[in-house]
């Protein structure tokens, strides 16, 4: 581990206490997780805090576990992570916050603290279906007006549920359920541990 | 007296200004902007669920066709991502071939921003003096990968293959006479390498030719100083990133910050602006073309003396060579697997960004030890910017905000994805 990256884990653990469920180094970066709960304040004191100054927020990503390893997943489904960057002191950050709720998952909108968070949550809330409480303007984004579900789910199939297709008899494009099928070409496997490590021979 | 009342206008998706599928809807006063509200989406394609669907090698072609004009430094994020995912290292000959490629397609990516920018407020001329010079890199992109654009040249672990010792030629046919063709084929006599050279000979009068078009003209300026200014604060609170972010005065570039690959072993400056408005961000990038073209030229003068291997030997995660694989039963057995399963990568997760043309590029890989990623997110630069939109467009004059779309240099296939 680089002695900056130490230091950034020292500051952080340091602030932040038993509000950290997880400190990780990891291939060069630092992973926090926190609870749901503490989701704004931490992202607060993550922007504010002079030692820390993460004035950036880089990127928000949605997550769904449940297929995690192709088995199932004991724990909370839905994740957001956020990559912040502080360009004063030249370091990242990774900020993973669980849902608590599957079947209705909310988490705290930090657009007040990044007015670049907005779009960014809604794209999470539009593949996902993450809902951001005390977002001024939740809307889908890239999917279709009228788009029914959240297509990054895990259970959502690749093909969709609904084509589209003009139709000349109505003389307008309507909507009706997929007519190709599904196929994998190749499958999608979960090995024993270092079996295709580039360590190992 | 007359009603007064807000009109409301569609701007795009079909408007030859909105730089391919914007849908931009514009509430005005009078000429005045009140509010604009970017409908994206239009080229949703589903990469990140797609490329959960391949194996980690089968996604770099979709890397491509996200941004579309700069295309090897989005598959330059995604193999790092890789990389670092697996733990490999990149033999520095392919390093260098990168750290070149990435700047051919900063001057590609720019070159276009730059023509079709002036293009969409009055400067016909400009496109066509731009696009000459593309046509010789895109040249060197179909001579290093058999593609001028969707090149998929840059593998998890290294680059492809080495540069071509000789370039292809034109031929005379019923529209070019030997001739033309003589004069067409005169910087092609050598290898790659040697056309780059001479281009990078010809190239810095080109940027003086564009200059003498643009940075002095009267209209170029009328259009674009003072429009979109944006503040440093505002550029890190809205997560602007590249020409966006140090055309407002914050001397941010991870080439230089953060460096990957071999941009610490290179000289180069990073141009910073003062105003933040459409004309401070077009000088960073005429002056970012100089720099990129600094950075070829000593890429070429390493690759020129130093030979060796583009591709590490690590047959887990590249294939073996065709003559190995044919008479070597173990590198048989390589490359069935990663043919037919694909490499694994170890679980884990990492962001690997880069400085590409527009910004900040990342990927987000998350890996749970399959020969398929779980999850991918890709961070696209023209996002952050286009989500500001509404704020830097309110209060312009509504042609103002064809000014404003050009200077974000929004290209839709990486904001959609």
């Amino acid at each position: 581990m680089s002695a900056k990256l130490e230091r950034l884990s020292l500051i952080l653990r340091d602030v932040f206490g038993d509000a950290l469920q997880s400190l990780v180094v990891d291939r060069g970066e630092v992973t926090i997780q926190v609870a749901a709960s503490d989701y704004l304040r931490v992202a607060g004191i993550l922007r504010d805090h002079a030692d820390l100054h993460f004035e950036q927020l880089i990127d928000i990503s949605g997550l769904d576990y449940s297929a995690y390893g192709n088995q199932a997943w004991g724990g909370r489904r839905f994740a957001s992570a956020s990559h912040l960057l502080s360009v004063r002191h030249n370091w990242r950050v990774r900020l993973k916050v669980f849902a608590d709720d599957d079947a209705f998952p909310v988490l705290d909108s930090v657009c007040e603290l990044w007015p670049s968070a907005n779009w960014y949550e809604r794209e999470s809330f539009d593949l996902y279906g993450i809902m951001y409480s005390g977002h001024p303007d939740l809307r889908r984004i890239l999917t279709d007006y009228g788009f029914v579900g959240h297509p990054f789910r895990k259970d959502f199939p690749v093909s969709g549920y609904v084509e589209m297709r003009y139709d000349p008899e109505v003389g307008r494009v309507v909507y009706q359920p997929v007519t190709i099928e599904p196929r994998e070409n190749t499958p999608r496997i979960v090995r024993e541990e270092n079996y295709g490590d580039v360590g190992h021979g | 007296m007359a009603e007064i009342r807000n009109y409301t206008i569609n701007f795009g998706p079909q408007h030859p200004s909105a730089h391919g599928v914007l849908r931009l809807v514009l509430e005005l006063d009078g000429e005045v902007v009140e509010r604009a509200d970017p409908h994206i989406g239009l080229l949703h394609r589903g990469t990140e669920k797609l490329a959960e669907t391949r194996t980690w090698v089968q996604s770099v072609p979709y890397m491509d066709r996200l941004d579309y004009v700069s295309m090897m430094c989005n598959e330059h994020a995604y193999c790092m991502a890789i990389e670092r995912l697996l733990g490999v290292e990149v033999p520095l000959r392919a390093q260098y071939i990168r750290v070149m490629f990435d700047e051919i397609t900063r001057i590609l990516n720019h070159l276009l921003n730059i023509g079709t920018h002036a293009l969409d407020i009055g400067a016909m001329t400009m496109v066509l003096y731009t696009f000459r010079e593309r046509e010789d890199l895109m040249d060197a992109y179909e001579a290093v990968s058999g593609a001028r654009m969707h090149a998929a040249y840059y593998r998890p672990g290294g680059v492809y293959r080495d540069l071509p010792d000789r370039m292809p030629q034109y031929e005379v046919n019923r529209f070019k006479n030997a001739k033309t063709v003589g004069e067409l084929n005169a910087n092609r006599q050598g290898s790659l390498l040697d056309f780059l050279e001479d281009f990078t000979d010809r190239f810095p009068a080109c940027v003086d030719e564009y200059e003498t078009l643009l940075t002095d003209n009267r209209i170029w300026k009328q259009r674009t100083v003072g429009i979109g200014v944006v503040s440093p604060e505002q550029a890190l609170g809205w997560g602007f990133t590249g020409p966006m972010l140090r055309g407002s005065g914050v001397a941010w570039d991870l080439r230089k910050k953060q460096p990957y690959e071999v941009y610490d072993r290179l000289d180069f400056d990073i141009p910073v602006g003062k105003n933040g408005d459409c004309y401070d961000r077009y000088l960073c990038r005429m002056e970012e073309m100089r720099q990129s073209n600094r950075i070829v030229r000593q890429c070429i003068d390493w690759l020129r003396a130093n030979p060796g291997p583009v591709i590490t030997d690590n047959h887990k995660v590249a294939p073996p060579s065709r003559e190995k694989m044919k008479s070597n039963m173990e590198e048989l057995i390589h490359h069935f697997k990663l043919f037919t399963e694909g490499m694994h990568v170890p679980a884990g997760e990492v962001y690997a960004a880069v400085e590409h043309p527009k910004g900040e590029f990342g990927v987000y890989a998350v890996s749970d030890g399959a020969n398929k990623p779980y999850r991918l997110k890709l961070r696209a630069p023209g996002f952050a910017h286009l989500a500001a939109m509404d704020e830097i467009a309110r209060g312009h004059m509504i042609a103002d905000v064809v000014a404003i779309i050009g200077t974000m240099d929004v290209v839709f296939g990486e904001i959609d994805r």
